[in-house]
């Protein structure tokens, strides 16, 4: 098995594995190695051939292999780069690809709206964390930003261009779940979108599914539009027996009532499995699933910032498992 | 010097059709290769030739041929790319329309030697009317038995056939013309793999410029070493330059490649010198490379005369050099402005850019506007460091090589005529007139000699 270096940290990991899932890999091992993790914005390991487009992933490959030591001249994009035996990468070690990683953010937030407190990803937004992390604090940019107007792509999405980062998720969801691509990319360059010739065309079981994987608030679910701020909601676990999908899903509540439905996220905001729509449009009383508990939110920390009371989450998890820690303390959260 | 292999006889009358064409020698190394070499020996006199891909990126093409995977059962492509698209660039479009013999000859021999029963011309939709050229010879060809079953004979078959493009920039890129071809959308593929291994219709497929595979001929009728003694060092054979600009003499022409800079330019030959003013600049090889004033292309920074030659253009790095590129060779005289031509340049890439990946697709309409303000008198002095800036994080960061020839003409533009860009700051009354270099020749301050 080939044997990568991330960050001066070794891991083991199978053949043909990408450096961006060795990295993964490493953060699964032992959290304190989290921060090698590159951020992604366009790859998502439940949908075949994404990735590569964003370029946020980049790191730098110093010694390719042991068969070939000589380094890669140019970042590579983490998430379409298998390992090989004896690769060296640098990421959070090399302060001119952080530098590279900069410039990639502030090309992303260019033409990007910053309407951010009156969108609705805000809170659980991607690009609000790579902005944090990676983004200057003022923009550079001193022109018109380009605008679309914000169409409905179906009954239940509303689309919003002007904040899309051309990450082309959603489209491979139409392309490997749904039983018809009707939507895809027009145009080119900075004047791309994402549409359907014929509005409210997108119509089908698993459509609702795009709104998840959008990583901004491009995609937006039109039954939850401001309806509330994700941080005054409350994410549970729940699951009902659905004969289209698993059923396991995460209810958005405030107080009994559900606001809003969506699939269980895992700590690198992927899907851990895509529901159907009538799960997430058309069971929004908490009379239709059984409640398992509290979500466990861990890497959007706005979220899970003190929002339940520490000793009841306690209770909770000693129950369900004794022996693990608490999370949602502060010094557990995912800061970097 | 002045050996020609390719236009030869590119002035003899008829010469488009089949019949001069063949009394001219034509189709002698579909019938050596055919009759008498294995697929290998074509592929080794490729090689031997050390013939480089004339597209723009100059890879060995005898070793790109030898890349290309051969499981059994699959078939193999090979597609030529016509989609000559580089401003500045126009001699695929000449060698088409003067000799399309000369290419479907080409591509007979190498789909021969490649072991490929189909090939495709992918041509940009604005030569519409070079693909009827292109077809008439085919029909031409098919009709005499060039082409089609059994050709010469031999149990060899193949058949050619011609895709017109849209009209994309970015679809001369190998992977993109691919899924052009595939009828998809032109965006370039996550490389790896390489179109040698999954190309056309995931096959194992070798893309070749048009000029490339027309080297081919000369190549397996007098054998590769014979190519090979043309040129210097690793630049081997003969090159065809569009040239225009501020010359008197644009046209197409062939060099054999180690012509001295000085004498391409200013020889009655070629290009014959400026017309009426002062050489400022150069771009030895389409929009795409680095712009260097006229000195540093006939000398180089070490002081030695340059010569025509991938090596010789290309020496200095991208600090004092440029390179041979696609051949697309156009001069600016003291009359032009440098920002407004790297203007126009980056308002191209802006415009061809396929937004696929965030760099390219952000940062070409950012560096246009920014350049567009300096050139219309808007600009501020931040404004050259912030285009330094862009470019810089683009390059190197994209998928496929169109943010780097977007970002490598702002940055050699930056790095050579920084004076030019701050003139613009420092007048904006001035350049508000579009013909100010030409009113008022821009006089640069002699660059004090390095410490």
């Amino acid at each position: 098995m080939p044997k990568v270096t991330i960050d001066n940290i070794e891991i083991e990991v199978p053949e043909g594995t990408t450096i961006l899932q060795a990295a993964r890999m490493i953060g699964e091992r032992d959290k304190a190695h989290r921060h090698v993790v590159p951020p992604t914005m366009c790859y998502y390991s439940k949908l075949k051939t994404s990735g590569g487009y964003c370029r946020t992933c980049i790191v730098k490959v110093t010694k390719g292999s042991e068969k070939d030591p000589r380094p890669m001249p140019k970042p590579v994009a983490s998430c379409r780069t298998a390992v090989m035996d004896g690769m060296v990468v640098e990421n959070t070690t090399n302060p001119d690809l952080l530098d590279a990683r900069r410039g990639v953010t502030e090309f992303l937030l260019i033409n990007h709206p910053l309407d951010c407190p009156i969108c609705d990803q805000a809170g659980e937004c991607h690009l609000q964390d790579l902005g944090y992390e990676h983004g200057l604090s003022k923009s550079r940019y001193a022109f018109e930003r380009r605008t679309f107007e914000p169409i409905d792509i179906g009954d239940t999405i509303k689309l919003h261009m002007n904040r899309c980062i051309l990450c082309y998720r959603c489209v491979k969801v139409g392309e490997q779940l749904t039983d018809g691509r009707v939507h895809g990319v027009i145009n080119r360059g900075d004047v791309a979108e994402i549409s359907t010739y014929i509005q409210q065309a997108v119509d089908n079981d698993f459509s609702g599914n795009m709104i998840d994987v959008c990583p901004v608030g491009a995609l937006t679910d039109r039954t939850f539009r401001f309806t509330s701020r994700v941080w005054y909601t409350k994410p549970m676990d729940a699951h009902r027996a659905c004969p289209t999908c698993s059923g396991r899903v995460v209810l958005w509540m405030k107080g009994d009532e559900v606001l809003r439905v969506t699939g269980r996220k895992d700590q690198w905001g992927e899907l851990e499995e895509f529901i159907c729509n009538g799960c997430r449009f058309d069971h929004k009383d908490v009379k239709h699933w059984t409640v398992e508990g509290p979500r466990t939110v861990d890497r959007h920390s706005v979220i899970g910032a003190n929002h339940y009371e520490l000793p009841q989450k306690q209770k909770l998890l000693t129950k369900a498992a004794p022996d693990s820690t608490p999370v949602g303390r502060p010094n557990e959260l995912p800061g970097r | 010097m002045g050996r020609k292999l390719l236009l030869e006889h590119e002035n003899v009358p008829g010469i488009a059709g089949l019949e001069v064409y063949r009394a001219k020698g034509g189709y002698r190394s579909v019938e050596k290769a055919l009759r008498t070499m294995s697929p290998e020996a074509v592929v080794e006199e490729v090689k031997k030739s050390g013939l480089r891909g004339r597209g723009g990126a100059g890879f060995p093409t005898g070793m790109k041929w030898s890349f290309l995977a051969k499981p059994p059962g699959v078939p193999r492509y090979l597609v030529v790319n016509a989609d000559e698209s580089e401003p500045g660039t126009f001699k695929d479009r000449y060698l088409m329309e003067r000799i399309p013999h000369l290419l479907i000859e080409g591509m007979i021999t190498s789909s021969f030697a490649l072991g490929a029963n189909l090939a495709f011309i992918y041509i940009r939709g604005e030569y519409f009317y070079v693909s009827r050229i292109l077809e008439r010879a085919i029909d031409e060809a098919r009709a005499a038995g060039w082409l089609g079953r059994n050709i010469l004979g031999t149990g060899y078959d193949l058949e050619i056939h011609v895709q017109v493009g849209a009209g994309a920039y970015i679809c001369g890129e190998e992977t993109a013309l691919l899924e052009s071809l595939e009828g998809k959308r032109g965006n370039p593929r996550i490389k790896p793999p390489f179109p040698a291994v999954k190309g056309l219709y995931e096959c194992p497929t070798v893309v070749n410029n048009v000029e490339t595979i027309a080297a081919v001929v000369p190549i397996v009728n007098d054998g590769g070493e014979e190519y090979a003694k043309i040129g210097v060092g690793r630049s081997t054979g003969t090159k065809l330059i569009s040239a225009g600009g501020n010359i008197r003499r644009p046209g197409v022409y062939e060099i054999e490649l180690g012509v001295s800079c000085d004498e391409f330019i200013n020889s009655d030959q070629w290009c014959g010198g400026v017309d009426g003013r002062a050489f400022k600049a150069v771009v030895p090889g389409g929009s795409s490379v680095p712009i260097v004033p006229y000195e540093l292309f006939l000398r180089t920074a070490a002081g030695e005369p340059r010569l025509m030659t991938y090596e010789s253009l290309s020496d200095g790095g991208f600090a004092t050099g440029t390179m041979l590129g696609s051949g697309g060779f156009y001069a600016y005289n003291d009359a032009q402005c440098i920002v407004r031509s790297t203007w126009n340049h980056t308002r191209f890439y802006h415009h061809e850019s396929c937004g696929q990946c965030s760099p390219c697709r952000e940062g070409t309409g950012w560096m246009e506007k920014v350049l567009h303000r300096l050139e219309h008198g808007e600009g501020r002095r931040e404004d050259i460091d912030l285009l330094w800036d862009i470019q810089r994080r683009i390059e190197g960061n994209t998928i496929c090589p169109l943010g780097d020839a977007a970002a490598w003409p702002v940055a050699s533009a930056i790095r050579h005529f920084r004076d030019e860009f701050e003139f613009h700051v420092r007048h904006p009354q001035k350049v508000k007139d579009p013909r100010h270099f030409e009113k008022e020749p821009f006089v640069r301050t002699p660059k004090p000699a390095a410490v």
